[in-house]
């Protein structure tokens, strides 16, 4: 919990400075619809988490989401398939791409960085070939109300996506912090060798992160489609893994592997999203949003390692002087 | 003189590699260096070529001192040294190999590349050498490699050539020519200092020899003046000084039985093994002899594929760590630092890493038990350590050793495997792991204990294989083996049909 305090203040300062600037910030139409925001990203970037654990890389996200959004409405609108069957069939295709993604990965040993590259890129020319490049939407067909309110929708008045993020993390906090599967994929983040030397089967977990990346990207598609509710195979979703490495870096998560936490991950995608919402409420040009949020990831991070670093030292010093204490 | 170096002294950490070793090579000379693994035979290259800074002691090029020697200085001396595994680079040609650090340098400098080939050629003729100077070297076999590594030496203008292990992996024929090139070496008055562990090899190539042992010289003389027997006896030399709490225990059941394992990827061959409950195997061996790729062939690292492996008679098939330690068979390996622990991870989910799932209820972990799990080890294996949660890489190699055998223990196997369970950490804790060995022993697991440190094996086994060359040498009883029996065995003359048969291997290997 500690390593998360850093990165929280620096949220709550943040939303006190633009509470402050701007008051609406703090109008229910504003909160509810950046917790609908964050709720959507923040799916998807918790499964983006997983894999960064394991010490790989998705950049496939947001391309995978415009070939599911353009697939889900061709499901829904032109084939007639009735709602749940259109959301097993993107969550099965996603699952089954991720899972291609983890045996490219482990199997063949490909890079993944190399691996979700192509993903990137095939899946987004998949998707313009199949719409002939032309933007599909649900319209205002009847039908799958009970989709459109998951993203639309409130309950007691918090946006539906937020009350999905919610349960989402729970079940993630538990399978990450709570289980031996969680335990597995830090040790084979950390050093897959020494892992693999203790009788875990790291390919299966690594590939088991990539597959569960895919099942939160396929929610969080079908929630992001259903909000913007017109899909462009062209543009859908652009950048959207970066939004996800970015929230997961933030939020204390090692490129390297072996950290990371799902509370550090909200807060994370929580302060991109606030940062989106400053540079609109402060009449900052939305062209320097993207610049806006680089200065802070950058000066985030600085930040954390900074504070990390004391820590282990302090940490250090305890211990030596522990055993110091013991030895007499 | 040629090179002198004169007691020279060098630890790492606590352990003492050098203790005084002195060497004096003449031009024109082929001087054997020989000792036991860990005698300190490569801590003393390494101060030669100016890898490793001495703690103490002095090195003279022709009388003058060598100060502050380091890699670039050495070659400039012309020291040079070739090592059993070549290190040219791969996907450059013969002769960008040989022309590397031999050509001046100079950002702008233009190549003169007909030069370079011409130069390459000549080098290469020095040597007797037929190979294309335009090949790439990663497609040359392993011999030729050497010869394009001893070119490169000879263009470097090299006075001391160090040679370690040079005909470890070469056939009959590629040694014979390896001879004439050292002999033509040596004509033109250049010092060579041999490290082999061939001994029969030494009457033929060498003019003097040195004898390392536990990081001291021992004795220098002319090669016609010594026998194999007498160099063996220098090499082993000492009574064993420490006392290994060695207890008597009833052998068992056959635990583990290997018939005729072999794993065709890691170069085991026809392994013929019992591991009976309450025993120790020591498995004694030179490096490289494949005792660690034994391990890993049992505990599904790198599978077998061929033969067979019995518990308690049955047979079973093991294809990964996970299938192993599901049979009950634990494996602490070698590397510590790379494979025996996490090092970012606390102590407590280290040692409760390879029985996770004993550590759980309703599917969420225990941490409650897992931290009494690793108190309980923290307290029965006396690891140092201020807290559980400390993670790994905050304790001391014997204790991080401790750690690594607690995750084992914890998986509560039946049969143990430790790959140099001792190496690299100080004498108490040493006698510590030596002591939890010989009560694991007496509570009925079966250990096969790899070690190349010769008092430990002989100190601590009820029976000691000895490998090489990928099988198994021979099997001695604890009273038989002495170590002049074991090391017979290591360096391969028990058997007189093996070498021919070695021979044949590695001619389709290179």
């Amino acid at each position: 919990m500690k390593k998360e305090l850093g990165i929280l203040i620096l949220l709550v300062v943040l939303c006190v400075i633009v509470s402050i600037f701007n008051p609406r910030f703090l109008t229910a139409n504003n909160l509810q619809n950046t917790g609908r925001l964050v709720g959507a990203f923040g799916i998807f970037s918790l499964g983006l988490g997983l894999v960064i654990i394991t010490g790989g890389i998705e950049l496939s996200v947001g391309s995978l989401m415009a070939l599911l959004g353009v697939l889900l409405s061709m499901m829904l609108t032109e084939w007639n398939w009735a709602a749940p069957l259109a959301v097993a069939g993107c969550v099965g295709l996603a699952m089954a791409l991720s899972w291609g993604h983890g045996w490219l990965i482990t199997k063949m040993k490909i890079q993944p960085f190399i691996v979700t590259l192509c993903g990137l890129l095939v899946y987004r020319g998949v998707a313009r070939f199949i719409t002939k490049d032309s933007t599909k939407g649900f319209g205002n067909a009847a039908g799958f109300e009970s989709l459109r309110y998951l993203a639309s929708g409130n309950l007691f008045g918090v946006p539906m996506p937020f009350v999905l993020l919610l349960v989402i993390s729970a079940v993630m906090w538990v399978f990450l912090h709570r289980s031996v599967y969680g335990r597995y994929l830090f040790a084979t983040g950390r050093n897959e060798e020494a892992a693999r030397y203790s009788g875990i089967n790291t390919k299966r977990i690594i590939t088991l992160a990539y597959v569960l990346a895919g099942v939160l990207t396929a929610i969080s598609g079908i929630i992001i489609a259903f909000y913007t509710n017109s899909v462009s195979p062209a543009a859908h979703g652009n950048f959207y893994e970066l939004y996800g490495i970015a929230a997961a870096v933030l939020g204390g998560c090692s490129l390297r592997g072996g950290e990371g936490s799902v509370v550090g991950i909200l807060i994370g995608t929580a302060l991109l999203q606030v940062l989106r919402n400053l540079v609109n409420l402060l009449g900052i040009d939305t062209s320097l949003d993207f610049a806006v949020m680089g200065i802070v990831i950058l000066f985030g991070v600085l930040a954390d390692q900074y504070f990390s670093a004391r820590r282990n030292r302090n940490q250090f010093v305890a211990l030596q002087e522990a055993a110091a204490s013991q030895a007499q | 003189m040629l090179l002198t170096a004169e007691n020279l002294t060098k630890s790492y950490g606590g352990v003492q590699a050098l203790k005084g070793a002195s060497l004096e090579l003449r031009a024109g000379e082929v001087h054997a260096l020989i000792g036991e693994n860990g005698a300190g035979k490569s801590t003393l290259i390494k101060i030669i070529t100016g890898a490793v800074t001495p703690d103490g002691g002095e090195l003279r090029l022709n009388g003058e001192l060598i100060a502050e020697n380091s890699p670039p200085r050495a070659k400039a001396l012309g020291i040079a040294a070739i090592y059993q595994q070549p290190a040219l680079f791969a996907t450059l040609t013969v002769a960008e190999n040989i022309a590397l650090g031999l050509e001046a340098q100079g950002l702008w400098r233009r190549v003169d590349w007909r030069a370079r080939q011409r130069r390459a050629a000549d080098l290469l003729a020095q040597v007797g050498a037929r190979i294309d100077a335009q090949a790439l070297a990663g497609e040359l076999s392993m011999p030729q490699q050497q010869l394009v590594e001893i070119a490169r030496a000879i263009g470097a203008e090299a006075k001391v050539l160090i040679m370690d292990e040079p005909t470890a992996s070469l056939s009959a024929e590629d040694t014979e020519h390896l001879y004439d090139v050292i002999n033509r070496l040596r004509a033109r008055g250049v010092g060579i200092i041999y490290i082999s562990h061939r001994l029969e090899e030494l009457p033929i190539i060498a003019d003097r020899v040195t004898v390392l042992r536990d990081g001291c010289t021992i004795e220098t003389h002319p090669m016609a003046e010594v026998s194999r027997q007498d160099l063996i006896r220098l090499m082993v030399g000492r009574e064993l000084s420490a006392v290994f709490p060695k207890r008597e225990v009833a052998r068992g059941e056959v635990l583990l039985e290997l018939q005729a394992l072999g794993c065709r990827a890691s170069g085991v061959k026809n392994v013929n093994l019992q591991l009976r409950a309450g025993e120790i195997v020591g498995l004694a061996g030179l490096v490289g002899a494949g005792r660690t790729e034994l391990a890993r062939t049992i505990f599904g690292l790198t599978p077998a594929d061929e033969g067979a492996i019995l518990l308690r008679g049955k047979r079973i098939t093991i294809s990964s760590p996970a299938a192993a330690i599901a049979h009950g068979i634990a494996y602490v390996p070698e590397d510590r630092r790379r494979h025996g622990v996490v090092l970012d991870l606390p102590i407590s989910e280290n040692i409760t890493l390879a029985s996770l799932p004993h550590f759980t209820q309703l599917g969420a972990l225990d941490f409650a038990r897992e931290r009494t799990t690793a108190a309980a080890c923290v307290a029965q294996f006396a690891i140092k350590t201020p807290a559980l949660f400390a993670p790994a890489a905050t304790l001391s190699g014997g204790n991080q050793q401790k750690v690594a055998l607690s995750r084992w223990l914890t998986a509560k196997p039946s049969v143990l495997i430790l790959d140099e369970p001792t190496q690299g950490i100080d004498v108490g804790a040493k006698s510590e792991i030596h002591a939890l060995m010989c009560d694991l022993a007496e509570q009925g697991m079966a250990i096969l204990m790899i070690s190349s440190e010769l008092p430990e094996v002989l100190g601590m086994s009820d029976r000691v294989a000895v490998m090489q060359h990928g099988s198994l040498a021979g099997v001695l009883e604890r009273a038989e083996a002495t170590p002049q029996a074991v090391l017979l065995l290591a360096l391969g003359n028990a058997a007189p049909a093996e070498p021919r048969d070695r021979q044949k291997n590695q001619g389709q290997k290179s």
